[in-house]
């Protein structure tokens, strides 16, 4: 999923300081399995708001709500049930839900409530570790399915840089050398050879340095 | 200029049990202030951050959490997801730049110990020594 964290409160105060009417709104997507930005966060930020707005002798009326996803043009248009009672929505979805408000809202204040960080996994209760870069263009078939590219600090392809030492990287202690786990993975899977291909100078482009991307799916579209 | 804060207590229902068998004058005549206000709850572990915030929103001065010792909980956890909640709102409350020691949380044992006054009583000294919460925008 996509991993985000709510930003300082203050940041977000900040942002909204000449607000009288704020919209926080959630997204049930994402945000909501890493503990970030769905209901109860929403319920917590409003409260901040309220208490932070308070103490600077403001007053502020905060909205609570949440949609079902923040990434799709369907739900962002439920948002038309609060028209005019709000001067401004921080969305607690991740940039996405922030853009697409600022797309299809083309006049309203729209702020983020969160920072949107990586692709991750739940690694145990409370702690998201990045799995996967989003470039593009998959290798995962290659390297035993873990990825150099979004764990490896150096985004090797071709095995462990010098730094390796006992399974860690050399960069982060506390993280393994993905590098060692690919090949110790590849033996336990049987396919030890795997680790003698070279990869060939990766091409970057598809993921992300050409600009926005986009999918199209033909099948989908009507 | 004499203040007496607004305190409210959430205890579990295992380290209240005082308060029920004693009642309000009962712990009282142990020396409960009178100006804390206490809230029961089946596990400390089911309180959000967002119900002890709402507290301050309301208009309390301090809160505080007691619940059963972190290896002893009924609910195995629960006071110890309470304990981090609790941690949570001290580090918004600092962002805020309010006094993060505006809100505890006590681990005590469960039944008639004199603690659970003697938390109360601390409580009830630091906040009163802090003065008003700054979040009701009354001055100090």
């Amino acid at each position: 999923m996509i991993i985000a964290e709510r930003k300082p409160i203050n940041e977000i105060l900040s942002m909204v300081a000449d607000a009288e009417k704020i919209l926080v709104l959630g997204c049930r997507g994402c945000v909501t399995v890493c503990s970030a930005g769905g209901e109860r966060e929403v319920e917590i930020l409003a409260s901040l708001l309220r208490l932070g707005m308070q103490k600077q002798g403001k007053k502020v009326e905060v909205l609570e709500g949440t949609l079902v996803r923040q990434c799709d043009r369907e739900y962002i248009e439920t948002i038309d049930h609060w028209k005019g009672k709000y001067d401004a929505i921080v969305s607690m979805a991740c940039g996405v839900g922030v853009n697409f408000i600022a797309n299809l809202r083309p006049s309203d204040r729209v702020y983020p409530g969160v920072n949107t960080s990586f692709f991750g996994g739940s690694a145990e209760q409370g702690v998201w570790s990045e799995q996967c870069a989003g470039c593009g263009n998959c290798v995962l078939h290659l390297t035993g399915g873990l990825c150099p590219v979004a764990r490896c600090a150096k985004n090797l392809m071709n095995g462990p840089c010098g730094g390796s030492v006992n399974g860690r990287c050399e960069i982060h202690k506390d993280v393994e050398c993905i590098w060692q786990s690919i090949h110790d993975r590849l033996g336990r899977i049987g396919t030890p050879e795997a680790m003698n291909v070279i990869a060939p100078i990766r091409d970057w482009s598809s993921a992300g340095h050409g600009g926005p991307r986009k999918t199209l799916r033909d099948d989908l579209t009507v | 200029m004499s203040f007496t804060p607004d305190i409210q207590a959430f205890c579990c229902h295992y380290t209240s049990q005082q308060t029920i068998a004693e009642g309000r004058e009962g712990l009282k005549q142990d020396g409960m202030p009178d100006n804390i206000t206490i809230n029961r709850l089946v596990c400390t572990g089911k309180l959000q951050v967002s119900t002890l915030l709402k507290a301050f929103e309301e208009g309390a001065d301090g809160v505080y959490v007691v619940g059963c010792p972190a290896d002893k909980c009924h609910n195995i956890k629960g006071s110890q997801r309470a304990a981090k909640r609790v941690g949570a709102i001290k580090k918004a409350l600092a962002e805020l730049d309010i006094e993060p020691e505006r809100i505890e949380m006590f681990h005590l044992e469960r039944g008639f110990h004199p603690e659970f006054i003697e938390s109360a009583l601390l409580m009830n000294k630091r906040i009163t020594e802090l003065g008003p919460c700054p979040l009701k925008g009354e001055k100090k």
